[in-house]
């Protein structure tokens, strides 16, 4: 080929690809990438990104998201009340802790949930959430809500950062070493529990490390701990091994710090995280040989760019297996996305939060609590006979806003915890029931404003599974749309 | 079972879909006692220390390991001459003594893995330590040897969301409490086509759920006295599960809690008092419905702990561990081997029987099928049950 030929090339490749990039994203394509980006996309706002391209509706997505959150911290979130001071508590003292941890528990929840509802990035949440899931701590075991929720701050602050300055700082996070026994890790007496999880659930995956670097790797974090009076990190001199360690092949006299260095230089590390987000935002797993070659790029893509999240997703979200025909309707709704995106959707009128934070743990998926340290499994899991059919009951109520107080009040005694509520909590959940404002003509109104495109092209990821009756009044086609197993898909 | 299944597969090649729920009736028809025979699951979610629950309080080794959290000598509800129950299992020793509870020591798998994940996968599919399998051991069995349609669902799972060796095909139904099952099914409706994966799951959970309230719909008045609260009430679901006609071929429990890194005593002495509260229990109210001798008890979790204390008072991850089986129809005794605390690998348990062989034992002894196919592989039977 002579050069000029080349140049010809060259400049129809470039005249093709920016075509490609250029022409508006139909409406189904805008749905999808909102849906799967944020919670619930309204008309209006499917209707502004079906006139965008793919790539600036991902730019103007990655462009200036929040990495704090603007609801208000609860009000005891500068106050470190040291969990476990039982000894020589009176019973009433005990009680009174325990109340006291519980309510902040309900508090924290409410306050991420208000700020999912509000927020005007909802990836920064969706991430947010997505980290919480990967670097996994519970306050069923750290207890203190003021760790959980520094911890929280700090995922939301580097949910589209950088992976590497996440790990670091998640690893040194005084919840997650409360959560992973970090501080009982000590020379002489290792405690592996971290240095496991580390590897196979944070960074490399099963099946790329042996147990021997795991060993290994414990006597590394040896040291790391935390004040107990003021829940702070703190590094132990004394209790750290310095003699010489191998990891992963590499020797040296590591800390963990140093440690986490080589996990980071392995590429089964950018592998492992870009499957995760390709089962969060893509599908179950890669169809072919052709999606397994775009997850490699993927993967080839964040770890060059020195694990910028921001570099995964773009490539990501304009990958052809994101629009995929084939992929529509692929992922099952968190409790999350279904409380949360149908609230946004109808822009449900919420006061306090509270009934919603029940909602989302009766379904499943408990905040500040994952069930394990694998975090939540996700996908076909979230539904089961149980939990299917309370995702029906919540949305039948939300529908007939007027039975809830009474329906939901006698089921929260079912809720875990529920029961420490007490008579105050109980008046106060009816009063936030009484509170939420659901008018679904008014949402109807939007809709033939926006688009004029019927409801379930809007409310449903694919054809409804059940075919839909014609001539249906209005509140039963939302009911029928919201019951339909296609709602609890994106 | 054999020529049924090769009719069952002959009309699939049919194409005749809606006679193959006939087909699985002549297999139940052939071998009417396999599913009427329950099994009963119970899963030790975290990895319950086995050297704490059947103590080798006969061996000096063990109090070496565990200077700090052995259990006692004098405090041991002593089995024989070497291994004793944690004393909070000491509700058990009735069942002990009735010669209805068998001990399986040692029990664990080739290239133990550590992670609770994995491991546990490992016993919910029964693969082998470094084989990759999506399907349940119970989803295979039952796949292969179909449970009776009209029993409510093929398993039920109680306390716990994961559906564990009944993943992956199987009728499972999990749930909470039944009353509010019933409450909440007439919100499911068996209709429309699978298009992916997603939707065929959602869409068979509905057919389930359409299916199991269809068949639990009495509300047994035990005379039975359960436990209130925490795993009294996964006791007291299961057994209203298990008193309903239509019959279920499986319900599985769980307790959850054992992962005790730090600080063990308090809490797993607490969890294994719910665990003897729970099966004596479950005992009383099987006696009641009269299926004591035609139910079968197992426990199991994803391993054993460390043989040696860790520095937090607690136990890290670990391979080979003890259960309990238990049943009206159990051979009460000692089986496997006591732990051999002087040969340990990476301080670890060596284990003396597979868990698979447990799984045999209930699919050849307890429902009279085929084990081999459904656990990839050969494995001996236990002698643990009366003829």
């Amino acid at each position: 080929m002579n050069s000029g030929r080349r140049i010809a090339a060259a400049l129809l490749l470039a005249f093709v690809t920016g075509a490609v990039q250029a022409a508006a994203m139909d409406f189904e394509e805008a749905r999808l990438l909102l849906n799967r980006t944020g919670f619930g996309a309204t008309p209006q706002e499917i209707a502004v990104f079906a006139r965008l391209s793919r790539g600036d509706a991902v730019e103007k997505l990655l462009r200036g998201t929040n990495s704090v959150a603007r609801t208000p911290a609860p009000e005891w979130a500068g106050d470190y009340v040291r969990p476990g001071r039982m000894r020589g508590a009176s019973e009433e003292e005990r009680k009174a802790m325990q109340r006291q941890q519980f309510e902040r528990a309900v508090e924290l929840r409410g306050w991420w949930l208000a700020e999912m509802l509000a927020t005007p990035t909802p990836l920064t949440e969706r991430m947010t959430l997505f980290w919480h899931g990967h670097f996994a701590s519970s306050l069923q075991k750290v207890k203190a809500s003021k760790l959980m929720y520094q911890q929280n701050l700090l995922l939301r602050r580097h949910a589209l950062g950088n992976f590497g300055e996440l790990l670091h700082a998640v690893a040194k996070d005084p919840a997650m070493i409360v959560y992973l026994d970090a501080a009982t890790n000590r020379r002489g007496q290792p405690n592996e529990n971290f240095a496991r999880e580390v590897m196979e659930l944070f960074t490399l995956g099963e099946g790329n490390y042996s147990e021997q670097d795991i060993r290994e790797a414990a006597r590394a974090y040896t040291g790391w701990s935390i004040e107990p009076e003021t829940g702070e990190f703190r590094w132990r001199p004394f209790a750290h091994d310095n003699e010489p360690k191998t990891v992963l092949g590499q020797s040296g006299n590591f800390d963990g710090d140093g440690v986490l260095d080589i996990l980071l230089g392995q590429p089964a590390t950018a592998q492992f995280i870009a499957a995760k987000l390709w089962r969060e935002f893509v599908s179950p797993e890669p169809r072919n040989a052709e999606e397994r070659r775009e997850l490699a790029r993927i993967a080839k893509r964040f770890r060059d760019s020195g694990y910028e999240v921001k570099a995964a997703l773009r490539e990501l979200l304009l990958s052809s297996a994101f629009y995929a025909p084939e992929n529509r309707a692929a992922l099952v709704k968190s409790p999350v996305d279904l409380v949360v995106g149908t609230l946004r959707q109808f822009e449900v009128g919420v006061g306090d939060p509270l009934p919603f934070t029940l909602a989302v743990t009766q379904l499943g998926q408990n905040l500040f609590a994952p069930p394990n340290v694998k975090g939540w499994p996700g996908g076909d899991a979230w539904i089961n006979s149980t939990t299917l059919l309370a995702r029906k009951q919540f949305l039948e109520r939300l529908l007939h806003m007027s039975d809830m107080t009474n329906m939901r009040m006698n089921d929260l005694g079912k809720v875990p915890g529920a029961g420490r509520m007490g008579m105050e909590g109980r008046e106060r959940f009816a009063r936030a029931v009484a509170d939420v404002r659901m008018d679904s003509s008014a949402w109807f109104g939007r809709l033939q404003t926006a688009t004029g495109a019927a409801p379930q092209r809007i409310l449903l990821a694919g054809e409804p599974a059940s075919p839909l009756p014609g001539g249906m009044p209005e509140r039963e086609l939302l009911r029928a749309l919201l019951l339909d197993p296609m709602y609890q898909l994106k | 079972m054999k020529p049924a299944m090769q009719r069952r597969d002959f009309l699939k090649l049919l194409g005749a879909g809606a006679l193959v729920s006939a087909a699985h009736g002549v297999a139940y028809a052939q071998s009417p006692g396999a599913y009427r025979n329950l099994l009963v699951l119970i899963e030790l979610k975290g990895g319950n220390d086995g050297l704490n629950t059947v103590v080798p309080y006969a061996d000096p080794a063990y109090y070496g390991l565990r200077p700090r959290i052995a259990i006692r000598r004098e405090d041991v509800a002593q089995l024989d001459e070497r291994a004793g129950l944690h004393p909070a299992l000491a509700p058990m020793l009735a069942l002990w003594q009735a010669r209805e509870l068998a001990v399986v020591q040692g029990l664990g798998y080739p290239k133990p893995n550590l992670s609770h994940f994995r491991s546990i996968e490992i016993w919910d599919t029964a693969s082998a330590s470094e084989q990759y399998l999506s399907e349940g051991w119970l989803a295979r069995a039952f796949a292969a040897n179909p449970v009776p349609r009209s029993f409510a669902a093929d398993g039920v799972i109680v306390g716990s969301q994961e559906l564990g060796p009944l993943a992956g095909g199987a009728r499972a139904i999990a749930l909470t409490n039944t009353e509010q099952f019933l409450r909440q099914a007439r919100l499911a409706a068996p209709a429309g086509q699978s298009r992916n994966n997603a939707l065929g799951h959602i869409l068979k959970v509905e057919a389930d759920i359409v299916q199991a309230a269809g068949s639990l719909n009495e509300n047994y008045a035990f005379r039975t006295e359960f436990q209130k609260g925490g795993f009294g009430d996964v006791v007291r679901t299961a057994a209203q599960v298990i008193a309903n006609r239509a019959g279920v071929a499986v319900v599985r429990l769980t307790l959850n809690g054992f992962d005790t890194h730090q600080n063990q005593p308090g809490p797993q002495a607490n969890l294994l008092k719910q665990l003897a509260d729970g099966l004596v229990t479950l005992k009383t109210a099987l006696v009641e419905l009269g299926r004591w001798d035609s139910t079968l008890i197992a426990t199991y979790a994803e391993f054993g702990r460390r043989a040696a204390e860790n520095n937090s008072n607690g136990t890290d991850h670990g391979t080979a561990n003890a259960h309990f089986v238990l049943g009206g129809k159990v051979k009460g005794g000692l089986y496997g081997q006591a732990p051999q605390l002087g040969r340990l690998e990476n301080g670890n348990l060596g284990f003396a029987v597979d868990f698979r062989s447990v799984y045999a034992t209930v699919l050849e002894k307890w429902w009279g099928v085929n084990s081999s196919n459904s656990l990839g592989g050969r494995f001996g039977t236990l002698e643990l049950l009366r003829a």
